[in-house]
């Protein structure tokens, strides 16, 4: 998995985020998951980060270099601040090449003065066959108390995903949420005669291939495990449903059936597909069994229904119908019954995604002819356009449910972007190669 | 046998001049029938062998129906084109026939599956009742997967706003 920094930098000549993310290294989960990627010789559509735009009231934190650090390699912290910084929550303070042992007295009014409310430390440990240990501790440098500690075992190449660890831990003792820097994405990346379905780390490194086709491969889906995909591949001239096993590199048919079989969404204990078939007319709702068996109808009606998502809750299946005459959004207990109308505002309305909360709705809005990316308070109702772009597609919110992922178009390329869903955090994930579309963020690794 | 083929030919072409289309179709079923054990092993180039699937000059080797903004309606002028393919699926039962769907790029892509889904819905549903049986047709969707035309303008979404038509060995 040699990734190709230079391509890399002479599309991103702006940007500070670059130099980390394209060492080629591997994650623990990456042994198993490489042994379940086709090989690939086409260019890996690496991806990076910009930030567009930031959050108002951003925490000052240092992050000191950490002693032992160089021994495997100096990714360790510049991992932990980029994570830090693009989140858009924080402000890094430059830590001015202090090296701090762990463990050793901090000098509180110093770390002040820079203007740092918080300040974390860390060593690396060599220990046996070659293995590391690394510790670290975050610190309050207002009230001058340490917030918390924590030591994680790790060998020279998992350096990435020991820093997106620290930079989670960071994060939550910061901001009182879960970080994400240690979930994966999904994407597909189309390139001449091929597409080819990627999963990447959150910072959109260490991008591997899971499947590659000739033809298109649209809406993947992870399910709760965080172990399957759910994704439609149009190899053999139409549309069906899989479910792919990452690390065993495996997959099978989920929905197969006369005329077309699309949109697949997971519910929330991972073991039933809602899926959309043709097999009895035009597009409608069905629930199926993860392994393929027991389809069930879910409702009926006489134009479209599509892009299901089930509420965190299990309780209620969102979905874009035309039964209205537009496309709107509409609900559905997932047991069957009636639908309820969810969106109102203008005449289309699609791609609902529940945030993992369940109390807001991302979707995509037209607003004069510009599709845009918007989020909807469920309680209130209220609706926000997220976006200024004119050609958003599939949203799918981080699992802390800070940011929302989405497609996007910009220069007439397909590129994904991120937007906190109070809006302020902007980022764009640009990529070396190829078009990137069709993002989902996966679940919290367990 | 080629007399009765002749024959055969000479009323299939009659039936697809003529205008309304309800009063032939039972007609022509029924000679189809007869005619299956006679016209299928011996492809001899008639109107509805597969030869002429491939023949340029074969009102067969027609495949694509475009459709307006926003519609699902056969125009008129593919009419003609769909007689000849649901007389095709007659005279060729083990014949099958895929029709792909498609949509121009605005909006999402799932979406967009099933308005091209609609459209291929729409070509399927004229063939039924122009004859063709139901069992060898399958309508299916690329949605905006697989367009045509790759420019953001209308002459572009109009050609993309289209349904084709593959048999056997084509897809």
């Amino acid at each position: 998995m040699q990734q190709r920094p230079s391509s890399l930098a002479s599309h991103c000549n702006n940007e500070p985020y670059n130099s980390q993310m394209n060492r080629p290294m591997r994650i623990s989960f990456s042994s198993l998951l490489l042994a379940a990627m086709l090989a690939s010789g086409a260019a890996r559509a690496q991806l990076s980060v910009e930030i567009v735009g930031a959050g108002a009231n951003r925490i000052p934190v240092a992050v000191a270099d950490f002693p032992g650090e160089r021994i495997v390699s100096q990714a360790l912290t510049s991992v932990i601040r980029t994570d830090l910084d693009r989140s858009g929550l924080f402000r890094m303070i430059d830590p001015a090449g202090n090296a701090i042992p762990e463990g050793a007295s901090i000098a509180y009014g110093d770390w002040k003065s820079r203007g740092a409310d918080a300040l974390a430390v860390g060593q690396v440990f060599p220990g046996a066959d070659g293995r590391y240990e690394t510790r670290f501790r975050l610190y309050d440098t207002q009230k001058q108390v340490q917030l918390g500690s924590g030591a994680l075992a790790h060998s020279s190449s998992q350096l990435r995903s020991t820093g997106h660890r620290i930079a989670d831990f960071i994060y939550e003792k910061l901001t009182g949420e879960p970080g994400v820097f240690s979930t994966r994405i999904a994407y597909v990346v189309k390139s001449v005669g091929r597409f080819e379905l990627q999963i990447a780390d959150a910072d959109g490194g260490n991008a591997q291939t899971a499947f590659a086709s000739s033809e298109p491969i649209i809406s993947p889906t992870w399910a709760p495990d965080g172990n399957r995909i759910a994704y439609v591949s149009f190899q053999t001239k139409k549309p069906v449903i899989y479910v792919h096993d990452l690390a065993a590199g495996r997959r099978h048919v989920a929905a197969n059936f006369k005329g077309s079989n699309s949109a697949p969404a997971w519910s929330p204990d991972g073991k039933r597909l809602a899926v959309v078939l043709t097999k009895d007319g035009s597009s409608q709702l069905y629930i199926v069994n993860a392994d393929g068996s027991g389809v069930t109808r879910l409702a009926s009606s006489a134009g479209i229904d599509t892009e299901p998502n089930f509420s965190p809750d299990g309780n209620f299946i969102y979905f874009t119908s035309d039964r209205g005459g537009s496309p709107q959004i509409y609900r559905i207990p997932a047991s069957g019954g009636d639908a309820q109308r969810v969106t109102f505002e203008g005449s289309y309305n699609t791609s609902p995604r529940l945030s993992p909360d369940g109390k807001s709705m991302a979707y995509v809005a037209r607003n004069s002819g510009r599709f845009q990316l918007a989020v909807m308070d469920l309680a209130s109702e209220q609706t926000q356009i997220l976006t200024d772009s004119s050609k958003d597609e599939s949203p799918s919110f981080a699992p802390n449910g800070r940011m929302i992922l989405y497609a996007t178009e910009i220069g007439g390329r397909g590129v994904l972007a991120a937007v906190s869903s109070d809006g302020r955090v902007k980022l764009r994930l640009p990529s070396a190669a190829g078009d990137v579309r069709e993002p989902a963020w996966g679940p919290f690794a367990k | 046998m080629r007399r009765l083929f002749a024959i055969l030919s000479l009323t299939l072409l009659a039936a697809c001049s003529s205008q309304p289309p309800a009063p032939e179709q039972n007609a022509s079923g029924v000679e189809d029938r007869s005619g299956r054990d006679v016209l299928n092993p011996v492809d001899n180039g008639g109107m509805y062998s597969p030869a002429r699937l491939k023949d340029p000059k074969s009102p067969l080797s027609k495949r694509e129906i475009f459709f307006d903004l926003d519609s699902y309606a056969i125009r008129a002028e593919f009419k003609p084109v769909l007689e000849q393919h649901a007389k095709f699926l007659q005279a060729n039962p083990k014949y099958k026939m895929l029709i792909q769907g498609n949509a121009d790029e605005r909006g999402s892509r799932e979406y967009n599956l099933a308005l091209g889904q609609k459209r291929a819905e729409a070509v399927k549903k004229a063939l039924q009742l122009l004859g063709a049986n139901e069992v060898q047709v399958e309508a299916v969707s690329l949605g905006k997967e697989k367009p045509r035309c790759m420019e953001s303008t209308e002459e572009c979404w109009a050609q993309n706003r289209r349904a084709d038509i593959l048999y056997t060995g084509e897809f």
